[in-house]
């Protein structure tokens, strides 16, 4: 049986790690209101981006335009959006296995938004492309702006044939679901019936000024760029949120192990107490008998 | 009473407009164009510019509009746009200060200088003094 000390020591440092991730839980959950915040005020501009985008295509009838097409090269690009740090539960782990899940490692170049993603793939064999860790910290339209230029070059150059995006989701502060999106060539699935009682999309023609390569030339850019911002916000705040349940439940695993922890220790200290008067009472009936 | 429509002004950011107006002006790369209710649907590109909108009862609100652009449908109006300020926003001091540094970027012609960006950013600066200055 441990004694006094070993459990009492194995209490305290349970003790300081439980303040630890009680601290980085506070912090999500602060952080993660700020970025949910943010991921919602962008989210009507990366819906209408997309509705825009399938009525543009779906009107335009058969327009033959490069970025419609899948490039010349087998080789695909993987936009990986994780975390810098760990301590998110499954969070970094989820993007890395979707993506070694989906895309050969032979053939894909990643370009890593996230440190914890660019390690992962690299140790699969993963070719890195790119690395844009600081991005995380702090997402700017600009930076998926500069992205999508890089992207878009190599693509027009025929270096890659095909642009993934893989991101996180955000449903709710729980659910948050790992996503690998197609952004080039552009493949818009018909969207149902639309909900708020839009404009019935009516197949007229669409006029392009000037032309319907100039528009599409200066729209997939951005179309691209608002989704990779989208997804840079809702990965950050899916981050968060993972972290927060994550050290939720490491916080409260803490409390059960210090609660058993108190109960063998004191047991234990019973125990010493108990034997200590045994032995004194054997030791007065010795000398008086 | 011109007809209305709906017009959205969307940025990465928020919802910069949304409501019905009778007119909206704007200008795209080919020109400045009006667009009244009942347009054939165009798509075109936004060149930085001053938006106008003509509200229901004759008022006009005025924003400086940066790249993006523009989807018309006969009853809905809608700009996607990179950037969107109301002249409240607009800091006139640093767009008099982006002027003058893309004025002096143009002049001297240094080698490496990306013309075409200082160009844009003499524009911009333009849009942004011209929005608040009316």
């Amino acid at each position: 049986m441990a004694t006094m000390r070993d459990i009492k020591r194995r209490r305290d440092s349970i003790q300081s790690t439980e303040q630890i991730t009680k601290a980085m839980k506070l912090v999500a959950t602060v952080k993660l209101q700020k970025s949910r915040t943010k991921a919602e005020s962008a989210k009507p501009y990366f819906d209408l981006m997309y509705d825009t985008m399938s009525s543009i295509i779906s009107r335009s009838g058969q327009i033959r335009h490069r970025y419609l097409q899948a490039g010349g090269s087998p080789k695909k690009a993987v936009i990986a959006i994780t975390s810098n740090r760990g301590l998110a539960g499954g969070y970094n782990n989820n993007i890395v296995k979707l993506v070694n899940g989906s895309l050969p490692a032979e053939d894909t170049v990643v370009y890593a938004i996230g440190r914890k993603g660019r390690d992962g793939l690299a140790l699969r064999g993963f070719s890195i492309g790119g690395d844009y860790s600081e991005v995380i910290n702090d997402p700017l339209y600009q930076d998926a702006a500069e992205l999508t230029e890089v992207l878009l070059e190599a693509f027009t150059r025929g270096e890659i044939g095909e642009i993934y995006l893989a991101f996180t989701s955000f449903k709710n502060t729980v659910v948050h679901i790992p996503t690998l999106l197609k952004l080039l060539p552009v493949e818009l699935p018909e969207r149902e019936g639309k909900a708020d009682g839009a404009e019935p999309k009516a197949r007229a023609i669409m006029d392009y000024e000037p032309d319907d390569e100039t528009v599409l030339d200066a729209i997939v850019p951005k179309y691209m760029s608002s989704l990779i911002y989208g997804a840079l916000l809702e990965s950050l705040a899916s981050e968060n949120g993972a972290r927060m349940t994550a050290m939720d439940s490491a916080t409260s695993n803490a409390e059960e192990m210090i609660e058993d922890l108190s109960l063998q220790y004191n047991r234990a200290r019973q125990g010493a107490i108990t034997q200590e008067l045994t032995e004194i009472v054997a030791g007065a009936n010795a000398i008086g008998g | 009473m011109a007809e209305l429509f709906r017009l959205k002004v969307v940025t990465p950011d928020r919802i910069f407009y949304d409501g019905d107006v009778s007119m909206v002006e704007l200008t795209t790369t080919e020109g400045d164009i009006g667009v009244y209710a009942n347009h054939i649907p165009a798509t075109a590109i936004v060149a930085p510019g001053l938006l106008k909108i003509h509200g229901e009862d004759g008022q006009v609100q005025k924003a400086a509009l940066m790249s993006g652009f523009i989807e018309i449908l006969q009853r809905q109006v809608t700009v996607m746009a990179e950037v969107a300020e109301w002249p409240e926003d607009i800091d006139v001091k640093r767009a008099e200060e982006a002027r003058i540094r893309a004025e002096r970027r143009l002049k001297d012609r240094y080698p490496g200088t990306d013309v075409m960006r200082a160009e844009l950013a003499l524009k911009r600066a333009i849009v942004r003094l011209e929005t608040k200055a009316k």
